[in-house]
C-alpha cells in the first residue's frame, strides 16, 4: 500500500477546496444551529442559490463576476426571508421541516427540464465564469510537494477560501462576544425568557438566518469558482447533513468548530476512502466483500454512523470539555 | 335612432377611415397558401391549428373552420412555413406521418395560385378529455395518498408518543421494500415475501429499533433536536447500506412486475394497485380503530396528550412507545411494498418520498394521527392533480410549495388545533 | 436588604398600600385607588374549555397582590394574556393607561411589565452574569450591526455589569456570577430570575409560583426579597398555591377558579370566607395528590 499516497491525497484535501467549502457552510450552519438553535436543514439551498446566482449571471446575463457575487449575497438574503417569515414565529420542527423541502425545491427546479434554458437542466452549468477571478491570480505554478499538491487554478481558491473562512471565523468571534450574540445564545436556551426580558426574538432569529445563509452563499461561491460549473444534484439534503457533522464533529457553538471540524472531517474521509481503494488493488480486500462502486457508500455510512455516535457520546464535538457535556445533554 | 340605422352610420365611417389601405393591398396581388382539413373518411374537420411561420420569423396562426378549410393571404413573397398542431386534431385522428408536422412553401410571384398542401389524416388513439385525464390522476393521487398515509401515520403516532421528528421514518419503506425483494430473489413468492417482510421490518425497525436505539437514547435525557439528528444520521447510514448491498438500480419484483391495466371506462389500473391499496386502507382503517377502542391505543393517545400524567395513572408508557414503534415499523415496510411493487424498489425510495410525508403529517396537524391520513390524501391528490397544470417534473416542487403556503396561513395544520404551537 | 420591622412587618410602603387598600370594599371586580393594570372582560378558551374568563380586574399600584386558586383555575394563563405570550379570544387590558391587547410579548416587558415563570427559564448554558446582562434595557451592542464595533458599547457594558454585580450580591448570588446558570440549585434559578428581571427596570413584577420547587430555607430569603420589591417602589402580583405564604406578604389577594374571579379582598378577609376556603382547599388537596405523583 502506498501510504504516502494516501497521507498526500487527505492532507490535500484536509487544507482543499472542499475542506473550505464546508467550513463555510458550518460556519453558517454553527450561528443557525450552534448559536441560536434554529434547526436550518437546508444549508444545501444556501449554497446552491449562491452558486446558481452567480453562475446563471455571468453565463447567461454577461454580468461581472464581482456584481454576480453581490447579487449572489442578495439572492441568499431572500431566501432567509422567505425561510424565516413563516416559520420563525413556529416550533423548531417546523423550520426543519421547511428549510429542507425548500432546499429540495431549489433543487428540483434547477435541475427540471422547464428551466433549462437560465439553470441548464441536470447538467447544471459549465463555462468560464471564473475567468474574471482566476486573471488575478499571482500563482502560476501551483504547488507540489511531498504532503500537498495543487494546481495554479486550485492553489489560488484555496488561498482566498480560507481567507474568507478566516474572515468569517473573526465575524463571529466579534459579534458573539457582544450583547448582540448574548441575545442569540439567549434564544437557543429559552426564546420565551429572552421575549419577558424585553427583547424582539423573532428579528433576532431572522437576523441570525440571513447571516449564516450569507456564510451559506459564500461557500456556494467556492463551489462554483473552484470547479467552474454548477451542477444541482451536488446541492441535495446529503451536503446538508455531511455540514451537520462537520459542525458537530468541530463542535457547535464554538467559534473555531466548523473549521477544526471540516479540516478534520476531509482528511478521515479521503484517508479511509483511498485506504479501502488501496486495499482493494493490492488485494488485501476481498472482491465480494467491496468493489469500487461501494467505496463511494462507504463515505455516506460513516458520515452517518459518525453523526449519530457523536450526537449520542459527543455533541460538544472531539474537543469539547466534560463541564458542557453535562449542560449539553440537556439541550 | 334606429339600430341599423346607427350601425350603418358607423360602417359609413369605418370604410372612410380604412379605405386607404384596404386600396392598398387590393392594388398588390396577393396569393393564398390552404389546404382542407379531412378525416380518412372525407369528413370535414374544423378547429385544426396551424402556425405560419413568415419569411421574418413571425408566427401566425390560422384555424380550419366548419368545412375543414384554412387559409393564410400572403402579401410578400418569400419561403412560408407551415405547421398543423397534432394536438389540435379531434380524438381518434391522427397524421399519417406524424413527424411531418411541419411543411414549406416558396412564393415567388405574387398573384399565382399555390397548390393545396395536404396534411393526411387516420386513425389515431383516442385522447382523452380533460375531465378523464384528471379523474385518472385522481385515482393515482388516492393510491399515492394511502401509500403515503400508512408511512405518515406511524411517523405521527411516533412523533405524539415519544416527540421524535423521525427523519429515518423513510429508510423503514425501504426496508419493507428491499427485504421482500431479497426474499423474492431466494424465490419465494411476493406475497409471503411481503408478508415476512412486514413481520421483520416490526422486529427489526421497530422492536429493536426503539429497544436499543431510542429507548436508551431517552433514558440518558437525550434532547429532542439531538434525537432528531440521531436519525437523520441513521437515516443516511441506512440508505447507503442498502445501496451497498443492492447497488444502485431500480429492480422489480418477479412477480405482478408487468401487470397489465385493467379498464373501468377512461379509467386504467392494475389489479396489483387495487389490492394493494384495498389493504393498505383497511391497515389504517384498523390503526384508527385501534387508536379508538383498544386499551393500548387509548394508551397511546394518553401518552401522547400528557406521558407524565399517563405514566403516573399507571399506563406503561415504555411498552406503549414500543408498540407504537412495532406499528409504524409495520405500516412503513408495507407501505415501501406497494410502493416497490408500483414503481420498483431502490436504496433511495424512502427518502425520496420522506417529504411528501412530512408534508401530510404537517398539513395535518403534528402529531394527530387522524390529521396525517387526511393530510397524506391531499398530498397525494394534489401531487397527481398538480401535473394539469405543472410540468410532471415539478410536481413534488408543487406539494411542497403548498406545504409552505399553508404553515404561512395555518401553522397548526388543517386538522390541528391552534394550542399545539408551542 | 432595606430595614424593615421583622415583629410586624411593617414598613412604611406597607403601612401606605394596606391603607390605600383599607377602604377597598373586598368583592370581585371591586375598583381600587390607583390602579397600574385593569383588565376587563379577557376571555380565553381551548377548544370548548373556557381557561380564563375575567370579568374586571385591578392591580393596585404599590402593593403586593396575589393571584390564588386552585390548579387548572387560569391563574398562569391569566399570567400569560397579560404579558402577551398567549392571545385572548376576545377582551382589553391597560397597563399604566396604556392598551395591551395585540401587543408582542417584549413590547410589554419594555414597557415595564416584567414576568418570571413557573418553571425556571435560567439560561442553561450562559453564565450567571450573562443572564443578568440579557436583562439590561436600551443596550447599543444589541444591535447587529453596532455589536461588531465593541467601542461603541463596551462602556455600557461596563456600567450594566455593575449593576447586575450589585443585584446578584443583594441576591447573595456574588459568588456563582461566572458560573453557568446550570449549575445553580433549583432555588438559586429561581432568585437569578428575579434577579434578572429587575435589569429590565420594572414597575410591576409578575412572579409565578416563585417558592414552588424552594426548600424551606430559601422559602424565607425569597420572600424577603418579594418584600423588597416594594419597598423599592415596585408593584408585585404574584400566583402561589400556599394560603399561609400569601397571608404572610400579601397586601391585597384574588382568588380565581375556574378561569374567573371568584374572590378578592385583603387577605384575613378572604381567607375566612368560608366558601372560598372551601371551594379553594378541596380542589388544593386533589391537586397536590397529582402534582406530587
Amino acid at each position: 500500500m502506498d501510504f504516502i499516497f494516501i497521507f498526500q491525497q487527505s492532507i490535500s484535501a484536509a487544507v482543499g477546496v472542499n475542506a473550505i467549502i464546508f467550513a463555510l457552510a458550518a460556519i453558517g450552519l454553527n450561528m443557525h444551529f450552534g448559536y441560536t438553535g434554529l434547526l436550518n436543514f437546508g444549508q444545501a439551498g444556501f449554497l446552491a442559490v449562491g452558486a446558481y446566482t452567480v453562475a446563471t449571471l455571468v453565463v447567461s446575463f454577461d454580468v461581472s463576476l464581482w456584481l454576480a457575487f453581490l447579487a449572489g449575497i442578495g439572492t441568499s438574503i431572500i431566501l432567509a426571508l422567505l425561510l424565516g417569515i413563516p416559520t420563525l414565529r413556529l416550533r423548531a420542527d417546523y423550520l426543519a421541516i421547511v428549510t429542507i423541502a425548500t432546499s429540495e425545491i431549489i433543487r428540483q427546479v434547477a435541475r427540471s427540464v422547464t428551466m433549462r434554458e437560465y439553470l441548464g437542466g441536470s447538467d447544471g452549468i459549465t463555462g468560464k465564469f471564473g475567468a474574471e477571478f482566476f486573471d488575478l491570480n499571482p500563482f502560476p505554478n501551483g504547488l507540489d510537494t511531498p504532503l500537498i499538491r495543487f494546481t495554479p487554478n486550485d492553489l489560488w481558491v484555496v488561498l482566498v477560501g480560507w481567507t474568507l473562512v478566516a474572515l468569517f471565523v473573526f465575524l463571529n468571534w466579534v459579534i458573539m462576544r457582544s450583547p448582540w450574540g448574548r441575545v442569540i445564545k439567549g434564544i437557543r436556551e429559552d426564546e420565551d425568557a429572552v421575549r419577558s426580558l424585553g427583547k424582539n426574538v423573532y428579528l433576532y432569529k431572522m437576523q441570525s438566518l440571513i447571516l449564516g445563509g450569507i456564510a451559506g452563499s459564500v461557500a456556494g461561491f467556492v463551489y462554483a469558482i473552484s470547479r467552474q460549473s454548477v451542477q444541482p444534484d451536488n446541492y441535495s439534503t446529503a451536503l446538508t447533513f455531511f455540514a451537520y457533522a462537520v459542525l458537530i464533529l468541530g463542535g457547535a457553538a464554538r467559534v473555531f468548530g466548523p473549521v477544526v471540524g471540516s479540516v478534520i472531517f476531509w482528511f478521515l474521509l479521503v484517508f479511509i476512502e483511498q485506504f479501502f481503494r488501496q486495499g482493494m488493488s493490492a488485494n488485501l480486500i476481498p472482491d465480494w466483500l467491496m468493489n469500487n462502486n461501494q467505496v463511494g457508500s462507504v463515505r455516506f455510512i460513516l458520515v452517518g454512523v459518525a453523526l449519530m455516535l457523536l450526537m449520542i457520546y459527543r455533541p460538544q464535538g472531539i474537543f469539547g470539555d466534560k463541564k458542557e457535556l453535562a449542560l449539553n445533554a440537556r439541550a | 335612432m334606429a339600430r341599423w340605422l346607427r350601425n350603418a352610420v358607423m360602417a359609413l365611417l369605418l370604410s372612410v377611415i380604412f379605405v386607404p389601405t384596404t386600396m392598398a393591398s387590393a392594388e398588390g396581388e396577393t396569393s393564398t397558401i390552404f389546404g382542407v382539413m379531412v378525416d380518412k373518411d372525407g369528413n370535414p374537420l374544423q378547429g385544426v391549428e396551424f402556425t405560419i411561420t413568415l419569411p421574418d420569423t413571425s408566427e401566425t396562426i390560422v384555424t380550419s373552420d366548419a368545412t375543414g378549410r384554412w387559409e393564410y393571404v400572403v402579401t410578400v413573397s418569400g419561403s412560408y412555413q407551415v405547421t398543423i398542431n397534432p394536438d389540435s386534431l379531434p380524438s381518434g385522428v391522427a397524421l399519417t406521418e406524424p413527424d411531418r408536422v411541419t411543411k414549406s412553401v416558396i412564393v415567388f410571384g405574387l398573384g399565382n395560385a399555390l397548390p393545396e398542401m395536404k396534411f393526411l389524416t387516420g386513425d389515431g388513439p383516442e385522447r382523452a378529455s380533460t375531465f378523464d385525464v384528471a379523474m385518472q390522476l385522481a385515482l393515482d393521487g388516492l393510491i399515492l395518498g394511502v401509500t403515503i398515509g400508512l408511512a405518515a401515520v406511524g411517523l405521527s403516532l411516533i412523533f405524539g408518543t415519544t416527540g421524535l421528528t423521525n427523519f429515518a421514518h423513510g429508510e423503514l419503506m425501504t426496508l419493507g421494500a428491499m427485504v421482500a425483494y431479497f426474499l423474492n430473489q431466494l424465490g419465494i413468492h411476493i406475497i409471503p415475501a411481503a408478508l415476512l417482510s412486514v413481520g421483520l421490518s416490526v422486529v427489526l425497525g421497530g422492536f429493536i429499533q426503539d429497544r436499543y436505539l431510542w429507548k436508551p437514547l431517552r433514558k440518558r435525557g437525550t434532547g429532542l433536536i439531538a434525537m432528531l439528528v440521531v436519525s437523520i444520521g441513521l437515516g443516511l447510514a441506512v440508505r447507503y447500506v442498502f445501496l451497498y448491498i443492492f447497488g444502485g438500480d431500480k429492480m422489480q419484483y418477479q412477480q405482478y412486475s408487468g401487470q397489465a391495466g385493467l379498464q373501468f371506462g377512461p379509467l386504467s389500473i392494475t389489479p396489483k394497485s387495487i389490492v394493494s391499496a384495498a389493504i393498505g386502507v383497511l391497515l389504517i382503517a384498523a390503526t384508527v380503530a385501534w387508536l379508538l377502542k383498544s386499551a393500548m391505543g387509548k394508551a397511546s393517545r394518553a401518552v401522547a396528550d400528557n406521558p407524565a400524567l399517563a405514566s403516573a395513572s399507571g399506563i406503561d408508557v415504555e411498552k406503549v412507545i414500543s408498540t407504537v414503534w412495532m406499528l409504524g415499523a409495520g405500516l412503513a415496510a408495507y407501505a415501501g411494498v406497494i410502493m416497490g411493487m408500483n414503481q420498483g424498489v431502490q436504496f433511495i425510495m424512502g427518502s425520496d418520498i420522506l417529504l411528501l410525508i412530512f408534508a401530510a403529517v404537517t398539513l395535518g396537524g403534528l402529531g394527530t394521527a387522524y390529521g396525517a391520513i387526511v393530510g397524506s390524501l391531499i398530498v397525494g391528490l394534489f401531487v397527481q392533480l398538480s401535473t394539469l397544470f405543472i410540468p410532471t417534473e415539478l410536481k413534488y416542487v408543487g406539494a411542497l410549495f403548498v406545504l409552505i403556503v399553508i404553515l404561512l396561513v395555518r401553522p397548526q395544520g388543517i386538522l390541528g388545533r391552534k394550542e399545539r404551537i408551542g | 436588604m432595606l430595614v424593615h420591622d421583622e415583629s410586624t412587618g411593617s414598613t412604611p410602603r406597607r403601612d401606605a398600600a394596606l391603607a390605600a387598600l383599607a377602604n377597598v370594599e373586598p368583592v370581585a371586580g371591586v375598583s381600587k385607588p390607583d390602579p397600574i393594570v385593569i383588565a376587563d372582560k379577557v376571555v380565553r378558551q381551548f377548544g370548548g374549555l373556557t381557561a380564563v374568563d375575567v370579568d374586571h380586574v385591578e392591580i393596585q399600584r404599590g402593593s403586593i397582590t396575589a393571584l390564588i386558586g386552585p390548579n387548572g383555575a387560569g391563574k398562569t394563563t391569566f399570567f400569560n394574556l397579560l404579558t402577551g405570550f398567549d392571545k385572548p379570544n376576545s377582551g382589553n387590558w391597560t397597563f399604566n393607561g396604556t392598551e395591551l391587547a395585540n401587543v408582542p410579548p417584549h413590547k410589554v416587558a419594555r414597557m415595564g411589565m416584567v414576568r418570571t415563570f413557573q418553571l425556571t427559564k435560567a439560561l442553561f448554558r450562559l453564565s450567571v452574569m450573562e443572564n443578568m446582562l440579557l436583562g439590561a434595557k436600551h443596550q447599543i451592542g444589541e444591535s447587529l450591526l453596532r455589536a461588531m464595533l465593541p467601542s461603541l458599547w463596551r462602556k455600557q457594558e461596563e456600567a450594566n455589569r455593575l449593576r447586575a454585580q450589585e443585584l446578584l450580591t443583594r441576591f447573595k448570588l456574588d459568588a456563582k456570577q461566572d458560573d453557568f446558570a446550570a449549575a445553580l440549585s433549583g432555588g438559586q434559578r429561581k432568585l437569578l430570575e428575579m434577579a434578572r428581571a429587575l435589569m429590565v427596570d420594572p414597575e410591576l413584577v409578575m412572579l409565578d409560583e416563585p417558592m414552588a420547587g424552594v426548600n424551606p430555607a430559601l422559602t424565607q430569603s425569597l420572600l424577603g426579597h418579594i418584600k423588597d420589591l416594594r419597598e423599592q417602589g415596585m408593584t408585585v402580583l404574584f400566583v402561589e398555591h400556599d394560603m399561609d405564604m400569601v397571608r404572610d406578604i400579601s397586601d391585597w389577594v384574588i382568588v380565581m377558579a375556574e378561569g374567573k374571579v371568584v374572590a378578592e379582598g385583603q387577605p384575613d378577609v378572604v381567607m375566612s370566607n368560608p366558601a372560598v376556603i372551601d371551594a379553594y382547599l378541596g380542589a388544593h388537596h386533589d391537586m397536590s395528590l397529582e402534582e406530587q405523583a
